[in-house]
């Protein structure tokens, strides 16, 4: 095989890193390379471009090599799969995130791999890039390693001390289906490996609030990433999943990665577009069960043979479906109940409750305290408007569901 | 009509100094221009003087909320930002809670300036890029960009902090900023053409652009939505974006229709390496073998809820054989059984009545954790019967190979195990029932009871039971 240049293997390790959804650089330590070294973080990520997919570009995510022993049929990289092969060796990967950071491209790395040779020597490839950037160049930019769930813990302990982030992929909702369609993993062993990985942040965090000299390990913890429409689990499985991974594991986020087609697809995967509609409901689904206190089950109540309703948000769904308990009085109503007015989020309830304080609300200052009052008007009430009937009025679904949106014009400036 | 005239477009400490002195005067927010370098220029004529300070003038009540919301209107295009800082701190003299009031018209305009001002200011630590250029000195870095609002002093820091170690500088249209690796120091305006226009790693970061889109989820409102437009013209990868457009649709359909490709002869190869390669633990009877067995079970549906099954662990010829209710959190984590919270108390426990937990065999009536996740947390459920029956097909085989002499149920769902029986722990404490498989079972409360107490006298009390039970069991067995 000829050797391939510095630019082609950057197309082909790009290529084959671009489904992993995380591209996020957020919630890591404060550094700053005032006293030497190259780089900061502040508390949030910075998206320095975005590509015609609508995904942010924040860290530079690259496999070291998309050679793999393992056979995972929904990867593009796996070993039966006839895809272009390259592989980087740590100092060019090295090079590449340096020059990338000075020209202000990229806030860090995001660095996976495909498996060679065994799960430890994989992984001590990907510690010794962090290890180079941060020990050789001094660099405080932001590093997301992917993490091997079968590596030896000492590797994963090493890898932590060097990156802000790890991760390890369920990549499947179901265990069944792992086990089908990837048959060199375990899901056992990733999520022992994810618990692994709390009981391990929770110890420095320990450590650090009885000194702060402790060496920090990980400080923006763990995330995962879910293949979604690979295999036949519905949504209300997907976000029981979801929820086991975030109270089990104290995850910051569980990607859902709408599963795409990929090059010389085998039979066994559907052949489609990938359902980017489902997957957007699912990530709002995730925020209501993270941010607005919504248990699993009232989010999989509101579905429909365990699928979102993809024409309406899940918190919408859930306020249709549950229309005794509204309207909310805005101006009496806890903070709770706030969270549940469909189209208010966390901040205009968090603006409202301090506004109120001095003054009863009236319709006019919720219009302000927020982006869209018409969906929002059978829901509430205020100083001086009372839906009446029209929260229980049989057109008020028809009222609140967006126009189906035509498809997407292609034109940049239509 | 007083003219206050201020020394750069974003001149906070000049507005603040003036707005002092006028608003001490009692001045009205209506008789005054605020005029900066490169502003509009207005049609009066400033005929008033401006007001001397006083001494015996009332203190100016400000937030620490108005300063930062004020410094970051000043970095508005707005003309009317002055003014309307002004006034804002005026009314704040009568209202100083008015800010929270953000529906006010003053409020919420000069919070959507905020708001337009720091993502500005985001958007040039985004949208900068950086081109490197020889100079006698090393290396430097040079950018050209176009900011909407007067953000490069606010976002000077940042880049300081974040590239300290180079020598660069912003140009922009209205004002340029340098570090030369000790101090800022900021020049006028400068145009694009001083810019370099090429940078030796352009092509590898358009191509990384172009191979990090995924064809098949062109989503172009939300590219335009977060990256507008008008900045473009100073993106290098922009160039890249219609093409990858054009190429998007028909990339996609010809995946989606390619036919399955034939698997690479090396495939089967190294399958077989990796799957001979996978370590197999060496056979195990007994306990250990036991324990492997377990790992898979399925016997009811609580392992899809938790991380492993937790077995029993201790020494295989205990006397003692204590089983509690199911792993917890920390258990489940770990792989182990008391080892959280009430495994800690019970360890305390045990030493205090003289027992020696190395040498007692621990396990639990149900082996995986039956929780309900809520936000961050895994609340602890009690199992049902279906679940601890389900069970107790492992605590019968621990049973045959341990053969202890006395079995303690640590609480209700330990005593329904192994006598297959509900009894109420509270009224069989410290007596013995009898179990099928087991014989004798000495009943005691679990020791998560006592960490649910609120009392301190009451915890101490309880504790002490808890000690004598355990007391109690050690006596019959060794008399």
């Amino acid at each position: 095989m000829a050797q391939l240049d510095h630019m082609s293997k950057l197309a082909v390790l790009a290529d084959a890193a671009k489904y992993d959804a995380s591209c996020a650089s957020s919630g890591t330590s404060k550094r700053n390379s005032r006293q030497g070294g190259l780089g900061s973080t502040e508390g949030m990520g910075i998206c320095h471009s975005y590509a015609p997919d609508g995904r942010c570009i924040s860290l530079l995510k690259l496999l070291l090599t998309n050679h793999c022993i393992y056979d995972c049929l929904y990867c593009v990289n796996r070993v039966s799969s006839n895809v272009q092969r390259a592989r980087f060796t740590p100092e060019e990967v090295v090079d590449l995130t340096i020059g990338f950071y000075k020209r202000n491209y990229i806030e860090g790395l995001f660095l996976s791999s495909g498996i060679i040779r065994t799960p430890d020597y994989t992984m001590e490839q990907l510690v010794r890039v962090a290890k180079l950037l941060r020990e050789e160049h001094g660099f405080k930019g932001y590093i997301h390693l992917k993490t091997i769930p079968d590596a030896d813990p000492r590797l994963i302990e090493e890898a932590g001390l060097y990156a802000d982030r790890l991760s390890i992929n369920v990549e499947l909702p179901r265990e069944a289906s792992l086990t089908e369609l990837a048959p060199q993993k375990d899901a056992r062993s990733i999520r022992k490996a994810m618990g692994g990985l709390r009981m391990r942040l929770e110890e420095s965090q320990e450590e650090r609030k009885k000194s702060r000299r402790a060496p920090r390990f990980a400080p923006a913890g763990q995330s995962t990433q879910m293949i979604v429409g690979a295999d036949a689990a519905p949504d209300s499985e997907i976000i029981r999943t979801s929820a086991t991974l975030y109270s089990g594991y104290h995850l910051k986020r569980v990607y859902y990665s709408a599963f795409s087609p990929i090059p010389g697809s085998p039979t066994a995967l559907p052949s489609m577009t990938p359902p980017l509609m489902r997957e957007h409901r699912l990530y709002q689904a995730d925020w209501l069960y993270r941010f607005y206190g919504f248990s699993v089950d009232e989010i999989v109540a509101s579905t429909t043979d365990g699928m979102l309703d993809l024409s309406l948000d899940p918190k919408m769904a859930w306020a249709v479906a549950n229309r005794d308990r509204f309207p909310v009085d805005v101006n009496r109503a806890p903070r709770e109940t706030l969270l549940r007015i469909p189209g208010l989020g966390v901040k205009s309830v968090e603006k409202m409750i301090r506004m109120r304080r001095l003054a009863a609300l009236r319709l006019a200052d919720v219009a302000r305290l927020t982006k869209s009052l018409k969906n929002m008007r059978p829901f509430i009430a205020t100083l001086d408007w009372h839906p009446g009937a029209s929260t229980d009025s049989a057109g008020l679904v028809a009222r609140v569901t967006p126009r189906i949106v035509a498809p997407q014009q292609l034109s940049l400036f239509g | 009509m007083i003219a206050v005239e201020l020394e750069h477009a974003a001149d906070f400490d000049g507005w603040r100094a003036a707005a002092r002195r006028l608003a001490e005067a009692g001045v009205d927010p209506a008789d005054v221009i605020w005029r900066t370098p490169g502003g509009e220029r207005d049609l009066f004529g400033a005929d008033a003087p401006m007001p001397e300070p006083r001494a015996d003038a009332p203190a100016l009540r400000v937030s620490r909320s108005f300063i930062d919301l004020a410094q970051r209107v000043v970095c508005h295009r707005d003309e009317e930002r002055f003014s309307l800082l002004y006034r804002l701190l005026l009314r704040l003299q009568q209202q100083p809670k008015l800010l929270e009031f953000v529906t006010d018209d003053d409020v919420f305009r000069a919070d959507a300036m905020v708001k337009a001002v720091r993502r500005e200011r985001h958007k040039m630590t985004a949208f900068v890029r950086f081109r490197e250029v020889a100079t006698p000195d090393g290396a430097a870095f040079v950018a050209w960009f176009e900011p909407e609002h007067h953000v490069v002093r606010l976002t000077a820091p940042f880049f300081v902090d974040r590239f300290a170690s180079m020598r660069w500088s912003i140009l922009t249209p209205e004002l340029c900023v340098h570090w030369d690796l000790e101090a800022l120091s900021f020049t006028p305006g400068a145009t694009r053409d001083l810019a370099p226009d090429s940078d030796r790693l352009e092509d590898y970061w358009l191509t990384y652009y172009a191979h990090i889109f995924n064809p098949a989820r062109l989503k172009i409102a939300a590219m335009k939505r977060e990256m507008p437009m008008r900045y473009w013209k100073n993106l290098p990868e922009s160039s890249a974006i219609l093409g990858l457009i054009r190429q998007a649709t028909s990339a996609s359909e010809e995946m989606i229709a390619a036919p399955a490709l034939v698997a690479p002869k090396r495939t089967s190869k190294i399958l077989k390496q990796v799957e001979a390669a996978r370590p197999v633990a060496p056979h195990a009877d007994g306990l250990e073998g036991l324990r492997r067995e377990a790992e898979g079970c399925r016997r009811c549906p609580l392992w899809s809820n938790a991380t492993q099954t937790v077995f029993g662990e201790g020494e295989p010829d205990s006397e003692f054989l204590f089983v509690g209710e199911q792993p917890g959190d920390m258990e489940d984590l770990a792989g182990r059984p008391f080892v959280g919270p009430a495994g800690q108390l019970f360890n305390r426990a045990l030493a205090d009545a003289g027992i020696d937990r190395s040498a007692a065999y621990v396990t639990n009536a149900v082996k995986h954790f039956k929780n309900e996740p809520r936000g961050k947390r895994r609340i602890h459920k009690s199992p049902n019967i279906s679940e601890i029956n389900a069970c107790r097909w492992w605590i019968e085989r621990e049973a045959e190979l341990l053969q202890p002499k006395l079995t303690v149920a640590l609480g209700a769902s330990a005593v329904r195990s192994l006598t297959g029986e509900s009894h109420s722990v509270l009224k069989t404490r410290g007596q013995v029932l009898t179990s099928d498989f087991l014989g004798d079972v000495f009943v005691t409360v679990h020791p998560s009871y006592l960490l649910r107490l609120q009392g301190e006298d009451e915890r101490r009390r309880e504790y002490d039971a808890f000690v004598s039970d355990l007391m109690k069991a050690r006596r019959l067995v060794h008399g």
